[in-house]
């Protein structure tokens, strides 16, 4: 069993490890620093930290004012209230004037768990990725979680780096982090499936199932949303002719509607989408959650045996 | 700059204002003859800055939240010599340095505007980054009286006050009127110097013409420590251009060529 982490976990540390070696770190959170762990960043560096209470359009401006300054601000709370509640600030204040922000936001997703719908963000990929000058990354694990934050910060300019709540497994054998670089975990010739966050764990599962029935699937880590990589959607709509994108979110507007237009333009294949069709999150315990909007394995499986049935 | 020069002075940028609109075709003079007389003294008599070096990082820092207004804005930063006067007629066109709302093309703007309540935040980083590196700059932020109806406006003004920004100056350009009508009809500000005091903030209220006052408001305010000061200066809509002042309609609307003649007439 592969070990057990929190990406913000990973995120606080990271955040520590950054603040000690640069101290054009600034770090602001919107009253939620303890469940974002910035709260770690805020015991060392307590004046290089702001706390700007329950408040996340000011987050957002005093972030962009900082960043106009040339410090590189990271600024948190929950995906559903930084962009929900602030995608104006976001887009004409952070992104318009491609400030050095870095907007790392947890809680996205059903897995949230009991919260329940008001805390589950679904749309915040769609509404960031019609930004532009904005980078959207999300990690499959913990380790990548760091490999993202340090590649955010070598990034000049704004990124919105979307994080979980909950423990995800750590998957070995990963490819080299590239921002922008999407990567091959397992190599397969009948299908390929193209997965985000806490969906790649599912998708290496769900080609372990299908390769028992002897169906090879090809599995990919699109770990930058925007901009995409291309390249990599075209190799596996050639090499596999079907492709299953997986997301913990919207089925429209984030990675699946990325990759489609992709496709659609340069190399159309059928495809199957793995994510939650038009309605909202609920309370739950995050397993719950996972096989209530069909996020399982087993929901990849029968979208890989549903393509591969297809002979036109 | 003496009172008399800076009296010339923004006639100049109020004539500079009309000829770029009526040029443009579109645009907002109310507000931004209503802030004429404070921003060209800030210009002219207060700020630190090096119009041949921008972005100098120890300059002091002015926002122009209720972006609009930006003509005012492009005059002052022409005159100062950020760039060509000649560029003020190019307003609002493809392609131009000057947008329709403050921008980063623009040599002096570092942070563009437009979206109403936003600025007073921004203004506020800039202020913490001040701080944290031991700099001695000031931040002064314009915002309007329609603007803080935004309710991020009152976000920013919570922090500001938290965080003891002394080198933050905000200016409220208070004239009383917003598109759809008369503040006080549309949605009422006051008590506005109880709301900013209550929030933490020193407040000055002064005539927004008076070039005495403003000029004094602007030295008060810099030695008001541990605490944000306001500036609540009480204008004029239209300042400046006699069948525009108080006139809603010209709030969004320029001038046509035979109503810029006539203010260039008022004006000159």
């Amino acid at each position: 069993m592969s070990e057990m982490m929190m990406a913000r976990d990973v995120y606080g540390d990271t955040l520590l490890e950054l603040g000690r070696k640069n101290k054009d770190i600034v770090v602001l959170d919107a009253d939620l620093s303890s469940s974002t762990r910035t709260a770690k960043f805020a015991k060392e560096f307590p004046d290089r930290f702001f706390n700007v209470g329950v408040a996340e359009q000011n987050l957002m401006g005093i972030a962009a004012g900082l960043a106009s300054c040339k410090k590189i601000v990271f600024a948190s709370t929950f995906a559903m209230f930084g962009i929900g509640r602030a995608w104006g600030q976001i887009r004409n204040t952070i992104a318009y004037n491609e400030l050095n922000v870095k907007i790392v936001l947890t809680h996205a997703g059903v897995t949230v768990g009991p919260d329940g719908a008001s805390h589950q963000a679904l749309e915040d990929v769609a509404l960031v990725n019609v930004i532009p000058n904005m980078v959207i990354m999300t990690p499959c694990d913990g380790p990548e979680t760091r490999e993202i934050i340090l590649a955010a910060v070598r990034h000049d300019g704004p990124v919105y780096v979307r994080l979980g709540r909950s423990k995800v497994p750590t998957i070995d054998d990963k490819g080299k982090f590239q921002m922008g670089k999407a990567y091959i975990l397992r190599e397969g010739k009948d299908i390929s499936i193209i997965a985000c966050g806490i969906m790649v764990k599912q998708a290496l599962d769900a080609a372990k199932i299908l390769a028992a029935e002897n169906k090879s699937a090809r599995v990919v880590n699109m770990h930058t949303i925007k901009p995409i990589d291309k390249e990599m959607v075209i190799d596996c709509a050639r090499k596999t002719n079907r492709i299953v994108i997986c997301e913990e979110h919207m089925i429209t507007g984030g990675l699946a509607a990325a990759v489609s237009e992709v496709l659609a333009e340069e190399n159309p294949v059928r495809i199957e989408r793995i994510g939650v069709k038009n309605r909202f999150g609920q309370s739950g315990s995050p397993a719950e959650l996972m096989k209530e909007y069909h996020f399982t394995a087993e929901d990849i499986v029968k979208a890989c045996r549903r393509l591969l049935a297809k002979t036109t | 700059m003496q009172i008399r020069e800076l009296e010339k002075k923004a006639r100049k940028i109020r004539r500079l204002i009309i000829q770029m609109l009526a040029k443009a075709g579109s645009g907002h003079p109310g507000g931004s003859l209503s802030s004429t007389d404070l921003v060209t003294c800030l210009y002219f008599a207060k700020l630190r800055h090096n119009p041949k070096n921008p972005e100098w990082p120890d300059r002091d820092r002015f926002h122009m939240s209720k972006g609009h207004c930006c003509p005012l804005w492009y005059a002052v930063l022409a005159e100062s010599g950020y760039f060509k006067i000649d560029e003020l007629w190019n307003l609002r066109k493809l392609g131009s340095i000057l947008q329709g709302h403050p921008d980063w093309r623009t040599p002096g703007v570092t942070v563009a505007s437009g979206s109403l309540g936003q600025g007073l935040s921004v203004a506020i980083g800039m202020a913490l980054a001040g701080k944290l590196d031991k700099k001695d700059y000031r931040v002064y932020c314009l915002i309007g009286d329609g603007e803080i109806q935004e309710g991020q406006i009152w976000e920013a003004a919570m922090a500001a006050s938290h965080y003891s920004c002394d080198n933050l100056c905000a200016i409220l350009d208070y004239n009383c009127y917003q598109i759809d009508g008369k503040i006080s009809e549309i949605m009422e500000l006051e008590p506005l110097v109880d709301k900013w005091k209550a929030f933490g903030w020193h407040t000055i209220k002064i005539d927004g013409h008076n070039i005495r006052q403003i000029l004094q408001a602007f030295d008060r305010a810099e030695k008001i420590k541990n605490k944000p000061s306001i500036i609540i200066a009480r204008t004029t809509k239209g300042k400046g251009v006699s069948f525009m002042e108080n006139v809603v309609d010209f709030h969004g609307r320029a001038p046509t060529p035979e109503e810029a003649k006539k203010a260039l007439e008022e004006l000159s």
